[in-house]
C-alpha cells in the first residue's frame, strides 16, 4: 500500500507563497480571477491531450478538464474582459519526474494583446515571482527568444515545414536517438524538440520559442507574415516546459477545419474520441474578442523556484498516493 | 505471446529487445504539453549485462521476455557443464560457461543458487549472497600484524581468491559476500 503521509512538506509554504504572488501579480494588472467547472460535458479533441472521463452514478458521463480554456473563452466571448484562473487540471495517465496526471495551471487571457506582448508578460511574471521570496534562488532569469523554425535550422539544418518524417528520423539518428514506434512528421518534431533541443537550453535561462508550425497550432491563429506557421509560443525554464500561449484563433471557419483535422488524427491513431464541447463551439461562432491567452504550469514553476528535480517534491499527494 | 504497453513499464520489467531479454532499469515519461508522449528507458541486457538507452513512442507494445528466476541446487561440474537441480521436481539443468559467468568461482556442491531461465534455458546464475568456503591455500599469518588490519590473499575451495585478515589460517572456513567478493568473518 502507498504511504499515507504527505510527500512535499518542505515545499508546502513555498506553494502557498507562490499562489499569493501569482494572485498579486494579476490583481495589480486588473485581471479578474474567475472560476469555471472542472467537470464538463465535452472535451478537447486535440490528439496531444487525453481527458479523464468521469462516470456519474446514474449513468451520466462527463470529462475532467485538461485546461480551463473552453469555459474561459466562453466568458471572454460574453464580454468578461481580462481574466485569470488558478485551476486544477487532469491529463491522461501522464506521470513521471515532470508529470502528475492532476496538476495546477495558471491560465490567463488579455484583450488586445498579441502573442509577443503576452509572452513578455509571462516573462515578467516569472521574473517577478522569482524575486518575490528571499529563499528562492536566481538573481533574475535572463530570457532568450528564438523562432521554432530557427531552432531546427540552426541545430540540424532542418526546415520544419519542408521535411518528411524520414528526414527527421535521419536527423534523430545522427544525434543518437532511435525511437520504437511509427511517428508522423509532427511526432518526430516533438521528439527532436523534447529529447534533443530542449535538453540543450541554458539551464538557468528562460527560453521563449515562438511561431510553431500551423500543424501544431491547436487554437493559435495562423501567422499572416509567415505562412505555414501559427502565433503560438512556449516558455521553457532551462529544459523544463513551463507555459504555452497563443494569439488566440478567432476565425470560426479555421476552428472547424482544425477540429476536423483533430478528429481525423484521433481516428488514425486509434485514440479515444470524446464528445466535443458544443457550447465552446457555439461561443467561437458567436465571436471571441481579439486576445492572447496562456497557461502556465504552477507545479513546474515551483520546482524551478525551489530547485526540486521531481514533481513529487512539490505535490503532497501525487498520483499513486492520492 | 505476452506483451507490455509502455504504460506498464516499470523498473525490473523484463522485455525482449533486439532479440535479447532485457530488464528495464529506469523508465522516464517525456511529453510536450500539446504533443507526442515518449517513454525513455534504460535497459540492461540480461545476456551480456550491457546497459543502453532506448526511446519508445508511448502506447507502443513490446514483447515480454519469458524470463524466470528459479532456486536450484548446484550438483557438480563435468568440466564442460555445471549441473543444477530444482529440489522440488528433481529437474536438472546443464549450464554452460558463458551463462555461468563469474558465479563459477563461488560454487560449492549442494549450495542453493538462483538460475535465471529464458525460454526454459539457463541465462545466468546468481550465487547466494553469502557463501561459506574453506581456504585451500594462504600464507601463514604473522603474529602482531593484526593491529594494523593487514590482509593477505587466500584461495578458496571453489577457486575464488579473496583478501582475508592476517590471523586467518589455511584450512579454516570463511564467510564471503559474493556481491562484493569481500571477506565477512571466520566460521
Amino acid at each position: 500500500m502507498a504511504d499515507w503521509r504527505p510527500a512535499a512538506a518542505p515545499a508546502r509554504p513555498h506553494r502557498a507563497r507562490l499562489n499569493a504572488l501569482l494572485r498579486e501579480f494579476m490583481a495589480a494588472r486588473g485581471v479578474l480571477e474567475v472560476e469555471t467547472p472542472v467537470l464538463s460535458g465535452g472535451a478537447p479533441l486535440d490528439p496531444g491531450v487525453e481527458s479523464w472521463r468521469a462516470q456519474a452514478p446514474g449513468g451520466g458521463a462527463g470529462y475532467l478538464q485538461t485546461s480551463p480554456e473552453y469555459p474561459m473563452k466562453r466568458l471572454l466571448a460574453a464580454g468578461s474582459g481580462d481574466i485569470y484562473q488558478l485551476a486544477r487540471v487532469f491529463r491522461g495517465e501522464e506521470q513521471g519526474p515532470r508529470h502528475n496526471p492532476e496538476f495546477s495551471l495558471l491560465e490567463w487571457y488579455r484583450l488586445d494583446f498579441d502573442d509577443r506582448r503576452l509572452a513578455d508578460e509571462v516573462v515578467e511574471l516569472v521574473q517577478a515571482v522569482a524575486a518575490g521570496d528571499p529563499g528562492w534562488f536566481r538573481p533574475r532569469p535572463e530570457v532568450c527568444r528564438v523562432r521554432y523554425a530557427d531552432l531546427f535550422l540552426d541545430a540540424f539544418g532542418l526546415d520544419p515545414l519542408d521535411c518528411t518524417a524520414r528526414d527527421c528520423a535521419a536527423v534523430a539518428e545522427r544525434t543518437g536517438l532511435s525511437i520504437a514506434g511509427a511517428l508522423d512528421r509532427d511526432g518526430w518534431l516533438d521528439a527532436l524538440m523534447s529529447l534533443v533541443l530542449a535538453p540543450g537550453f541554458e539551464p538557468e535561462r528562460l527560453t521563449l520559442v515562438h511561431d510553431y508550425p500551423e500543424s501544431q497550432a491547436v487554437l493559435a491563429r495562423p501567422s499572416a507574415a509567415d505562412p505555414g506557421y501559427a502565433l503560438r509560443f512556449e516558455l521553457y525554464w532551462g529544459d523544463l516546459e513551463l507555459a504555452n500561449g497563443f494569439h488566440e484563433l478567432t476565425d470560426p471557419a479555421i476552428f472547424v477545419e482544425r477540429r476536423e483535422r483533430d478528429i481525423e488524427r484521433r481516428r488514425r491513431n486509434g485514440q479515444d474520441m470524446p464528445d466535443p464541447d458544443g457550447l465552446f463551439a457555439a461561443a467561437m461562432h458567436a465571436g471571441l474578442p481579439d486576445c492572447a491567452g496562456v497557461a502556465l504550469g504552477v507545479d513546474r514553476l515551483l520546482m524551478r523556484l525551489i530547485g526540486a528535480a521531481h514533481i513529487d517534491r512539490v505535490i503532497d499527494f501525487p498520483w499513486g498516493r492520492a | 505471446m505476452a506483451s507490455y504497453s509502455t504504460n506498464e513499464f516499470r523498473s525490473g520489467l523484463k522485455i525482449l529487445l533486439d532479440g535479447d531479454p532485457q530488464a528495464i532499469v529506469e523508465n522516464e515519461f517525456v511529453k510536450p504539453g500539446k504533443g507526442q508522449a515518449f517513454n525513455r528507458v534504460r535497459v540492461r541486457n540480461l545476456r551480456t549485462g550491457r546497459v543502453l538507452e532506448k526511446t519508445f513512442k508511448s502506447g507502443e507494445s513490446v514483447e515480454a521476455a519469458d524470463v524466470m528466476d528459479t532456486e536450484m541446487q548446484y550438483l557438480y561440474t563435468d568440466g564442460e557443464f555445471w549441473h543444477f537441480m530444482v529440489p522440488d521436481t528433481f529437474e536438472q539443468y546443464a549450464v554452460g560457461k558463458t551463462a555461468l559467468g563469474d558465479a563459477a568461482q563461488w560454487l560449492k556442491e549442494q549450495d542453493m543458487c538462483t538460475v535465471t531461465l529464458w525460454n526454459g534455458e539457463p541465462l545466468t546464475v546468481t550465487p547466494p549472497n553469502f557463501v561459506e568456503l574453506k581456504i585451500v591455500q594462504c600464507d601463514p599469518g604473522v603474529r602482531g600484524d593484526t593491529a594494523q588490519g593487514g590482509t593477505k590473499p587466500a584461495t578458496l575451495e571453489s577457486g575464488a581468491v579473496v583478501k582475508v585478515p592476517l590471523f586467518v589460517e589455511e584450512g579454516e572456513t570463511v564467510k564471503v559476500d559474493t556481491r562484493s567478493g569481500e571477506y565477512v568473518s571466520r566460521v
